[in-house]
């Protein structure tokens, strides 16, 4: 029989295919080959070898933001200043990958270094301010995402972009900045290393380090960790750090990975996803990258649907959606929980 | 003859982090008799009286009132069939006016606006209907407990309550105050109400209750007529063995003042004082206990040693091994040998969703031992954690489990054995044995005297008398930010004579307390 210490990932596995099964509710309402389009919706990624790479490449990005965020709601802190920092971050590093001429090797880590440090530094501040004034870190967070678009967005147009393109992009990057391809055929490249080795480093920080330790029980209980001599204070910053080290090499990874110039003239969006791998992977490194995997899995897949059906790729708003509404509804499947409760406290 | 006014069967409650509070519970109340509940701490008591109250939802079971089946989901449910309650802490606005504390919720109107002389009407009728005076034009912030007391049950008749459920009442008053209490709830019963009386104090249920429902662990061991049982019997079937708060103590040779406080004394913001001239020494091998009616400064000492008078203007000082701690924060207080054991275990004293190995290691975490390199020594971790788990008889599944799954005694162990686990050299112990059933209570007060035996200086604070008396070497009584007591043999001091200071009625001469500064 279930037991209650595997309900969260009872319910999380719940909420996944509740949302599946609206989503082909609606699937066979809009389109006139339903069979036929969950097909594509489902299969359609996993066809072709540049179709698994699609996913792959998609994931990258979602792995960095959603490690990011994963450790700051594991500090209690609901920040999603993410979204801004992989912007900014992009931008910095595209600074750097068009102005700087280095040796092949070391043209990508300085711009990524230089990425990552501006995304640390900015992202220390609602730290700072949630530290010491307590000021609440989403407000000041997704005030932060609109200055940093708003600056990143002058330093595209008025010193960066190229006039002699037809689209609001930048210059071209240097070839050495760009981080090299890893599979023929795909555009799958090195940053997926990177953010593997991070993922491995933020487990083994969380769970195996002093300063992981602080970070948890600050999160879980702030009167507990200061009561038993923890620098609450501290532990926020530095996680903020860290946070925002991570979600901007994402950003910079990303530029240098997919991009030969800086094209963004939106938000992208990934630090906002971010929290929803976060959510799915309930805060866990490495569960960040199944968490990941599965959403640039069904993205692509509703890419696909939208390529080669009648079926728009909006419809993956909807599952999101729901998976976003369910997983933060306390109350969803609690009746059931109540229940496995009362069972186990009678065999007991 | 009596049938059953409200009657409630089979409840079983459980509640989301898995604590079984109430398993198959039967209880029945006859009209106009006063019931007892008494169990320990821990017991399910109050879970089973906030589901009479339709502040919980029974997992399972039935509720019956006058025979008909009835579904309470709010206290208002509760409220409409004239079931009334008084909570351990008092759910007053201190702000209000006795009169507008009591019409809370049901205001009487003129225009927009409150009709207030209505209130003082309805106040002072209700006062004068069951006897009970009140002043309602007083402020609440300005009452004494008891006579808070007294608004909270005239609240609950306001509004037509036929049951009162009294939830331990009595823990916050001194024994005069109680006997006050009983003469207004006999003369109650004599008006036709019918009261729930909840307490795990035996004299007290003999004194006025009809019948007795004895819980323990969260099951009803029966019911009796109160008359018919003894106190060592009911004791027996609460504890499910006799027992007598009695240690046997070994006599130390005393060691050096680990903890002096001289002149001590502190303002809130609004330059109330909060302490006056507190002065007192704990030294090594000793405990020094700390008595009196919560609120009257226990609170704000026990922040003053425990790194909460940070950027607070304070006079006189508090010396660790001799060092002011005064301006130190938590961390740097930790390192001198101090540990604390708080009064609020969810609040401040573990991390509820954490392992049970994470709460233990929290003050032991930047320590040499328990770190290789960058990381922490997992071994060496797990190893802590199973020896304190069983060192200190943690019922649980193992180290892994999350700590908020254990019950109120256990994770109280936990608390103390991390506590203990750090060869502290002052202990400061708030409220040890709150809210924990015996066997825990007696394991935490022999792990107490061991840790004195290895001269460890242990102030303890708790307004649990029979502890108090029992564990202390000497022991202070606080009333009103004061020292008003200082006596040297507490197990010769009665607990009536005790309430008269606690109350401030009584109070020893200056060469008596200061005694508490010298004294070997």
């Amino acid at each position: 029989m279930f037991k209650v210490k595997y309900f969260e990932y009872i319910r999380t596995s719940a909420v996944i295919v509740i949302a599946l099964a609206i989503a082909f509710l609606i699937i066979s309402l809009v389109s006139n080959q339903p069979v036929k389009t969950i097909g594509i919706f489902l299969f359609e990624p996993l066809s072709s070898k540049g179709h698994i790479g699609n996913v792959i490449e998609m994931a990258i990005p979602l792995m960095f933001t959603g490690l990011a965020v994963s450790l700051l709601f594991r500090a209690n802190m609901f920040n999603l200043g993410a979204e801004g920092i992989f912007y900014f971050s992009g931008v910095v590093t595209s600074v750097l990958a068009i102005h700087l001429t280095l040796d092949g090797w070391l043209h990508p880590i300085v711009a990524i270094a230089a990425g990552s440090i501006v995304g640390a530094l900015l992202s220390a501040i609602p730290g700072i301010l949630k530290a010491k004034w307590n000021a609440n870190e989403l407000v000041t967070s997704l005030m932060f995402n609109n200055i940093l678009f708003g600056v990143g967005l002058y330093l595209l147009n008025y010193h960066l972009r190229d006039a002699k393109a037809f689209a609001n992009v930048s210059y071209k990057f240097e070839k050495t900045a760009l981080l090299s391809k890893m599979v023929p055929g795909t555009r799958i490249h090195t940053g997926l290393i990177i953010v593997i080795v991070l993922i491995i480093a933020a487990h083994l920080f969380l769970y195996k380090t002093k300063w992981g330790y602080e970070l948890r029980m600050t999160g879980i209980n702030r009167n507990f960790a200061r009561y038993s001599g923890m620098k609450t204070a501290k532990v926020i910053i530095l996680v903020h750090l860290i946070a925002g080290f991570i979600a901007g090499m994402g950003g910079s990874v990303e530029v240098l990975g997919m991009y030969n110039r800086f094209q963004w003239t939106s938000l992208p969006g990934y630090g906002l996803d971010g929290a929803l791998v976060a959510m799915l992977a309930k805060n866990n490194p490495l569960s960040v990258i199944g968490a990941a995997l599965f959403l640039a899995y069904i993205r692509i897949g509703a890419d696909m649907m939208a390529r080669l059906s009648d079926v728009p790729s909006e419809m993956i708003s909807i599952i999101q959606a729901i998976i976003i509404l369910l997983i933060s509804a306390e109350q969803f499947l609690k009746f059931w929980k109540n229940r496995m409760l009362l069972k186990e406290a009678k065999e007991a | 003859m009596n049938k059953a006014l409200l009657e409630m069967r089979g409840i079983t409650k459980v509640y989301p982090n898995g604590v079984v509070a109430n398993k198959d519970v039967h209880f029945s109340l006859r009209e106009g008799e006063i019931h007892a509940i008494a169990g320990e701490n821990g017991a399910g008591k109050s879970t089973l009286m906030k589901i009479m109250f339709g502040m919980e939802e029974p997992s399972e079971g039935e509720i019956f009132i006058k025979g008909e089946k009835v579904k309470l989901q709010s206290a208002q449910d509760a409220i409409d069939r004239g079931i009334g309650m008084v909570h351990q802490h008092f759910m007053l606005v201190p702000s209000f006016t006795v009169a507008e504390n009591m019409v809370l919720g049901m205001e009487p109107r003129k225009g927009v606006g409150i009709n207030y002389a209505e209130a003082v009407r309805m106040t002072e009728e209700t006062a004068k209907k069951y006897n009970l005076a009140v002043d309602p034009k007083a402020k609440v912030q300005d009452l004494t407990v008891g006579m808070k007391q007294k608004v909270e049950i005239l609240k609950a008749l306001l509004r037509g309550a036929k049951i009162l459920v009294l939830d331990e009442p009595t823990a916050v008053l001194t024994p005069q105050e109680t006997e006050e209490l009983f003469r207004e709830l006999k003369q109650l019963r004599e008006q036709g109400h019918t009261i729930v009386f909840i307490s795990h104090k035996l004299k007290e249920v003999k004194a006025i209750c009809d019948r007795i429902t004895i819980m323990r662990s969260g099951r009803s061991e029966g019911v009796f007529q109160t008359k018919d049982v003894t106190e060592q019997e009911i004791s027996r079937l609460m504890v499910g063995r006799d027992v007598v708060l009695k240690y046997d103590k070994e006599i130390l040779s005393i060691g050096e003042p680990v903890l002096t406080v001289q002149g001590l004394g502190v303002n809130d913001a609004h330059g109330k004082a909060l302490l006056t001239d507190i002065n007192f020494a704990v030294r090594g091998g000793q405990i020094i206990g700390i008595a009196g009616v919560e609120g009257n400064g226990q609170t704000q000492l026990i922040e003053a040693l425990t790194g909460s008078l940070r950027g607070v203007s304070s006079q006189g000082s508090v010396l660790v091994k001799g060092k002011d701690i005064r301006e130190s924060d938590i961390l740097d207080i930790r390192k001198l040998g101090v540990s604390y054991i708080p009064e609020d275990r969810m609040h401040q004293g573990i991390a509820s969703d954490a392992s049970i190995a994470d709460n233990l290691l929290s003050t032991q975490y930047r320590t040499k031992a328990m770190n290789k390199g960058p990381f922490l020594n997992g071994s060496r971790i797990a190893k802590l954690a199973v020896s304190l788990v069983e060192e200190f008889k943690v019922r649980c599944s193992g180290p892994s489990q999350p700590i908020g799954m254990l019950s109120g005694g256990n994770m109280q162990k936990v608390v103390v054995a991390r506590e203990c686990s750090t060869e502290p050299q002052l202990l400061i112990a708030e409220q040890p044995t709150r809210g924990v059933d015996i066997g825990a209570a007696q394991f935490i007060h022999q792990k107490l005297l061991e840790l004195r035996s290895d001269d460890c200086a242990i102030l303890l604070v708790s307004a649990d008398l029979n502890e108090i008396l029992e564990i202390s070497d000497s022991l202070l009584v606080m009333y009103e930010g004061k020292i008003v007591a200082f006596f040297e043999e507490p197990s010769k001091v009665s607990e009536e004579e005790l309430g008269l200071y606690m109350l401030g009625i009584h109070r020893q001469d200056e060469e008596q307390i200061r005694r508490a500064v010298n004294h070997v």
